[in-house]
């Protein structure tokens, strides 16, 4: 009975086999690999998705371009101004460059991809249209069709 | 020789650390957001020497939706609040009591559902002001697709007992055809206001 409580003694504490714990790490580094995607850019831009309810999801991740649209952030107030701006990639840009970035882009995807390429248009929420209505129009002369209005899914 | 001798195996206990190392890196580095947002088509670039030509809608077959400097909403020809919309638009593209001024009903063969008077050409014509917020434009934009995801699922329902995004391809394009979407975004004006 009391034999039962009583302390094994001599026995020691069997230790914890470790060697399989790099093989789930791994496991879970994959796993993040596969669902996340890598961050190309470091926006410049205040970018606060607008609101809305009927959302589709992008599908294929690599057909899509970004096109930001925002008032630039805090840090370089002092050399842009407050003006809404647009950035391509890493760079601030004019809305006449649109045109051959687009290009650019599409010549680099593979050529049966290129009829599926969307631009994906990260705007502010209290961007003017005018900015929008520019940059759609840039779109439609550079024959990128299938556009994408980003926006963030509203709570009920 | 030495030909008995074993290699000595690799100490593995850091390759845990170094796996840390790697997870660490890309958890940092990527991002698992999803993208999501409206999905539209643009229409094609109008040629520089082309004149737009007017193309000739009957006008009981046109809604034209307007959004001004102060994001207040025009439908058809009154003010509307933004939650009016969504029944305005619907009223609009189904026409059930065949109203004279909505859109004109086109017996269409549709699959599945046989002949189908359809509101083949009806247009929602989107017009905004330079000065209009894009929220504001974001929200109307999704009055307008809650309005045919609507009438869709409806439809949907009754005939195939699912909403329309269970269904297969054929039945989906069957719908579509049903409920065509067509909303023009029309060539950018500015209508007064501030810029």
């Amino acid at each position: 009975m009391a034999g039962k409580f009583n302390k094994a003694g001599k026995k020691e504490m069997p230790e914890l086999n470790t060697s399989s714990l790099p093989d789930l790490v791994f496991a879970f580094l994959f796993f993040i690999m596969m669902v996340t995607t890598m961050r190309e850019v470091s926006l410049k831009v205040i970018f606060r998705a607008p609101q809305a309810t009927e959302l589709q999801k992008l599908e294929k991740k690599s057909l899509v371009t970004f096109i930001y649209v925002g008032q630039p952030i805090q840090e370089l107030r002092g050399q842009m101004g407050s003006e809404t701006r647009i950035q391509l990639n890493d760079a601030f840009a004019e809305v006449h460059e649109i045109q051959d970035y687009i290009a650019q882009e599409k010549s680099s995807m593979k050529e049966e991809d290129q009829p599926f390429m969307t631009v994906s248009i990260k705007a502010d929420r209290e961007t003017k249209m005018g900015v929008i209505t520019d940059i759609k129009q840039a779109l439609r002369e550079a024959w990128a069709l299938k556009i994408s209005y980003s926006a963030g899914l509203r709570g009920t | 020789m030495g030909s008995k001798k074993k290699t000595p195996g690799i100490n593995g206990t850091s390759s845990a650390d170094i796996a840390f190392m790697l997870l660490i890196f890309f958890l940092i580095t990527t991002s698992m957001d999803t993208d999501r947002g409206l999905a539209r088509r643009l229409p094609q670039p109008v040629p520089k020497d082309h004149k737009a030509e007017d193309t000739d809608i009957k006008k009981r077959n046109l809604l034209v939706v307007l959004i001004n400097s102060s994001n207040q909403i025009l439908c058809g020809n009154e003010f509307v609040e933004l939650s009016q919309l969504k029944d305005k638009v619907k009223d609009f593209i189904d026409n059930p009591n065949n109203d004279e001024n909505k859109p004109e009903k086109i017996a269409v063969d549709v699959p599945f559902f046989g002949t189908r008077m359809v509101t083949k050409n009806h247009v929602i014509s989107l017009q905004n002001d330079r000065g209009t917020e894009y929220q504001a434009y974001i929200n109307v934009q999704n009055e307008l697709a809650a309005a045919y995801n609507e009438l869709r699922d409806d439809i949907s329902r009754r005939q195939f007992g699912k909403v329309f995004i269970d269904l297969s391809e054929e039945e989906q394009a069957a719908v579509q055809e049903v409920y065509p979407q067509r909303i023009s975004e029309a060539e950018p004006k500015n209508y007064g206001g501030v810029n």
